[in-house]
């Protein structure tokens, strides 16, 4: 990501250090993960420590400090998603990707992630995949689900 | 200076507005156990080891004292069956990551704390936050921070500040009661490739 | 656009919006919040533009698309006005049949109806549904009528109509006198009365102040926040603005969680509207009071939903949260005093300014006022949000409206408060709810998630569930969370596999008692509850499962074993075909057999085989018996035998 993006971003945010959670989000949001090159020129511009930075990047779990997949799994872990089963959908997406969550595939196609909960209790256990939604997902189903993405 | 009157373990104390209760007993000599207290840094209040017995009106209760303004009137007591009860789990807690610390190993012949009581964790890290803070606010020079949170939270050098800094510096070294950051300093500098030893 | 600058303009405008609209015009309206555009919502929006304009309607019909309707289960919902016909289930194959029955011929779309499951009769009218029936929904029911990008939907059910009374016609004083009558008492978690916290930061020292909207919702399973957020984003501005105007603050925030895409989108777009009219901005309303509101995103952690953790992150930092010696009504955002209440606290707001306190404190309980949205969630047939009087028992919401278990399958507990609260047993299902009744019973209100649980569900699983789930969101600051919570979930996880042991119960007794205790914030002081409410109503469970190493629900995968009851197997073959792990023994006309070496108990052969054979057994605590020799394997089918 070029630095003119970043400066743009951080310009809409009134280059102001309050909103450097802002900043960083849209970051996140069109470059798929922080760089670290993003990160030192946000310190830079907005006149913070680096390890503020860092800490944010790391305590927050919508960011990725390294390349993302092509394509995110979210898998709901809520509690209505958790007495409904979904320990046993998370099994067999860790199965059929050979990843973890928080991992990607070597290939960088799969991207896993738990989620604590997407407000779509009534469908679950629940999965999303690129902004997708897939309900009353059960292990059985999973391998007819992810064959779809390439 | 408005005074405020206050007592602690039964001593009458003065203590100035705007004091801690940490400050205030210290000043007229009863010590209370810390592990991330330092007079040159912002109270962290993370290890909770210095928490006293607040008494008002009928009942207590349990208050951290190295952040806990003075009010006047309070009636604290510094040693307590409850509180000893939690400063010793918080000592066994801490000792599963470093038993052989000497300040975790005086603070366990004080409270009876068993450094056996739970399986041993693999970081000696205790996160009493010392080095970082006194890096950001004495030293301003940030070369260290946190990173992530609950267990997974870890201490973390920024390697192109250590390279420069560091070297010339480490003021921090003294303060770690574990020497978990010595050893964080060891591998920031063989992962980033400075040198962290004397030339011979 | 000009802006609306008096009481009179605003109700001159709102004459204006409603004499352009006829109440018999028929208006399909679909629930598009976020549950239900994953159910397919847009895809039938897009169906029943498409139709409309192909039957030459547009002129005559209206669509409007609404926020969440609450009936999660049953989406997508549409509802015809003015009949108040309610059909569910919705794909887009249904909608020309929808518009040219009902919407053409007045005929009503049988197949779509709801069906009452004890009478087997269909309902038309979404009032008589039981769902709805016997729900009281003053903040929610709106959601259905408006939708949450128009502000003028706003405007002609009377909104903004509190805000002008409140700056024009009552002093700051006078608003904030009402808000204590109410005893409005926040709806996120703490119950501590909204008031008495406007008042200490009207009384703290400064100018500067700030109101927040805690918008973070981290309680998985519940939604509610989201769903007002969403589908009436215009109720909580204004309740967020009278409430400035009452403690004196003139900026506001919005603290939305990043997970909630289209409410972040709908409240941006309603700050914008709102600003356009000028119920936001400087002089609103010619009453002198000037207000602006910023959003900010969250990114990921449940902690930033504890106030001094979210005041924290408004500041751009890691979500820490402060010691609260000092409140941060007093000392809050960026050291100044600051009201922080939750999404559905803001919106009650207009309604107590519109129609009075003495109003409001007839609903609900003694100590409780008022109504509670819940999201009745898990093993529930009736999935959704439910707003009720305070007061209203337990199992009234989880029987009479939420339908009751699905499945034929008996009632365990209901877990609220989400991972701060506590479960709640079957012999106390008459429990009203209420925040010191919830409280007094082990659990606690929280901000409303209400998660049912059946036989299958093991209590120990639960709590070890929240410990996991806390871990991964502690700040990590505090021993008594960070560590102490470490260890509870390693205790908590072996007892689950089976390696708990003599002295684990009390250890995890201890360490409750320390970070109830001592630590730093309401995260790490509730941490214990899930596990200490489930001890005390549930101690067989615990002992079970780390005396006999044997899980009495049949959950826990390391102390389950599958086992194919050679009585009942008929050889269909299904669950060998399925076994993603190839462990079934299996052949025609021969019994099939679970290769315990090779199974992961993922569970499915237990899905799929056949109701009628019920062949699948799960066995905990017992030795699984040895399989049958092969020769006794086979089948003789009856029919052979003619």
């Amino acid at each position: 990501m070029d630095n003119d993006r970043i400066d743009q971003i951080i310009d809409k945010h009134h280059g102001e250090p309050s909103y450097l959670i802002q900043v960083l989000l849209d970051i996140q949001s069109e470059h798929h993960w922080l760089p670290r090159e993003a990160l030192e020129r946000v310190a830079e511009r907005l006149q913070v420590p680096l390890t503020r930075i860092q800490h944010i990047a790391t305590f927050y779990k919508a960011f990725s400090l390294v390349p993302k997949g092509r394509h995110e799994i979210h898998i709901c872990v809520g509690t209505a998603c958790h007495v409904r089963g979904a320990p046993r959908v998370l099994d067999a997406a860790e199965e059929l990707t050979g990843i973890k969550p928080g991992e990607t595939d070597l290939d960088l196609k799969f991207s896993l992630q738990t989620v604590n909960c997407l407000g779509c209790c009534a469908l679950g256990p629940v999965l999303e995949i690129d902004g997708k939604t897939h309900g009353k997902m059960s292990p059985g189903q999973m391998a007819d689900v992810l064959k779809n993405y390439e | 200076m408005s005074e405020i009157l206050l007592q602690i373990d039964g001593k009458e104390v003065k203590a100035k507005a705007g004091m801690t209760l940490l400050e205030a007993a210290r000043s007229v000599g009863i010590s209370i156990p810390t592990l991330c207290y330092h007079e040159k840094l912002e109270p962290f209040g993370g290890c909770r080891l210095c928490i006293v017995e607040l008494e008002m009106k009928g009942w207590s209760r349990l208050v951290v004292s190295c952040v806990y303004p003075v009010e006047k009137n309070l009636v604290v007591k510094t040693r307590s069956e409850k509180v000893d009860r939690i400063r010793k789990m918080i000592i066994e807690l801490q000792m599963a990551h470093a038993p052989d610390a000497f300040d975790l190993q005086d603070l366990a012949k004080e409270y009876g704390a068993d450094k056996n009581r739970f399986e041993k964790e693999p970081s000696f890290c205790i996160h009493c936050g010392l080095c970082v803070r006194y890096c950001a606010e004495v030293k301003k020079k940030h070369a260290i921070g946190f990173v992530d949170r609950g267990i997974r939270k870890e201490i973390s050098f920024v390697p192109e500040i250590a390279a420069k800094e560091c070297w010339n510096c480490k003021e921090c070294f003294p303060l770690c009661p574990t020497e978990a950051l010595q050893a964080a300093y060891v591998l920031a500098g063989a992962l980033a490739s400075f040198e962290t030893a004397p030339e011979k | 656009m000009s802006l609306i600058n008096s009481p009179a303009e605003l109700e001159e405008f709102r004459k204006n919006v409603l004499s352009k609209r006829d109440p018999n015009k028929p208006c399909i309206t679909l629930c598009s919040g976020s549950a239900c555009n994953a159910s397919g919502s847009l895809e039938v929006a897009a169906a029943i533009e498409e139709e409309i304009q192909k039957q030459g309607l547009s002129a005559d019909v209206d669509i409007r698309r609404t926020g969440c309707h609450g009936f999660c289960e049953r989406g997508p919902i549409v509802v015809i006005h003015p009949e108040e016909i309610c059909y569910f289930n919705i794909v887009p194959k249904d909608v020309p049949e929808i518009v040219s029955e009902t919407i053409k011929e007045k005929r009503v779309v049988e197949r779509l109806l709801y069906t009452d499951p004890s009478t087997n009769e269909k309902i038309i009218h979404e009032s008589e549904i039981p769902f709805y029936k016997y729900q009281e929904r003053i903040v929610f029911g709106f959601n259905s009528k408006i939708d949450p990008k128009n502000i003028e939907d706003y405007l002609a059910i009377g909104g903004y109509a509190a805000l002008a009374k409140a700056l024009t016609g009552m002093t700051a004083d006078q608003v904030l006198q009402e808000v204590k009558k109410a005893n409005l008492r926040g709806r996120g978690g703490g119950g501590f009365p909204a008031g008495n916290k406007w008042e200490g930061s009207r009384n703290a020292p400064g100018d500067i102040k700030y109101v927040i909207v805690n918008a973070d919702e981290g309680d998985p399973g519940a939604y509610m926040d989201r769903s007002v957020l969403e589908g009436n984003p215009h109720s909580v501005l204004e309740g967020l603005t009278i409430g400035a105007f009452a403690v004196g603050a003139h900026e506001g925030y919005i603290y939305v969680r990043q997970e909630y895409p289209l409410a972040v989108e709908n409240v941006h777009m309603a700050i914008k509207k709102a600003e356009e009219h000028g119920f936001l901005g400087k002089n609103i309303l010619g009453s002198g009071f000037d207000f602006k509101v910023i959003v900010h995103q969250g990114a990921g952690a449940f902690v930033c939903g504890e106030s001094t953790a979210l005041m924290t992150a408004l500041e751009g930092r890691a979500g820490e949260p402060r010691p609260k010696y000092v409140r941060s009504n007093v000392v809050g955002l960026w050291g100044r005093p600051s009201v922080l209440n939750n999404v559905e606290t803001w919106a009650n707001v207009p309604l107590i300014i519109n129609k009075g306190a003495d109003w409001f404190t007839q609903i609900g309980t003694e100590t409780s006022k008022g109504t509670k949205i819940f999201s009745l969630v898990g093993k529930i047939t009736n999935t959704g949000l439910v707003e009720v009087p305070m007061g209203t028992p337990l199992k009234d919401i989880i029987f009479k409206i939420g339908g009751g278990i699905p499945g034929g399958k008996k009632f365990k507990a209901v877990q609220t408060g989400g991972p701060s609260g506590g479960c709640i047993p079957e012999d106390q299902l008459d429990l009203p709810v209420g925040f010191d009744e919830l409280t007094a019973a082990g659990s606690m209100m929280g901000s409303g998630g209400m998660i049912v649980m059946d036989e299958d569900t093991c209590m120990v699983d639960v709590a070890r569930y929240f410990l996991d789930f806390l871990t991964d969101e502690s700040c990590g600051k505090c021993v008594p969370c960070r560590e102490g919570m470490r260890q509870m979930l390693k205790i908590l996880t072996n007892i689950t596999q089976g390696k708990g042991k003599e002295g684990d119960i009390e250890l995890l007794e201890q360490l409750s008692e320390t970070a109830i205790e001592a630590a730093l914030c309401a995260l790490g002081k509730s941490s214990p509850n899930p596990f200490l409410s489930t001890l005390k109503y549930f101690r067989e469970e615990y002992e079970a499962h780390v005396k006999e190493k044997r899980c009495p629900a049949l959950s826990c995968k390391e102390l389950i074993a599958f086992y194919i009851d050679p009585e009942k197997c008929k050889a269909c073959m299904t669950c060998a075909k399925k076994c993603p792990s190839n462990a079934i023994i299996s052949a025609k006309n021969q019994i099939h057999i679970v290769d315990q070496e090779k199974c992961t108990k993922c569970g499915t052969c237990f899905e799929v085989c056949p109701p009628k054979f019920r062949a699948v057994t799960k066995i905990s605590g017992e030795p699984v018996p040895p399989p049958i020799p092969e020769e006794a394997r086979t089948i003789v089918r009856e029919s052979k035998q003619k």
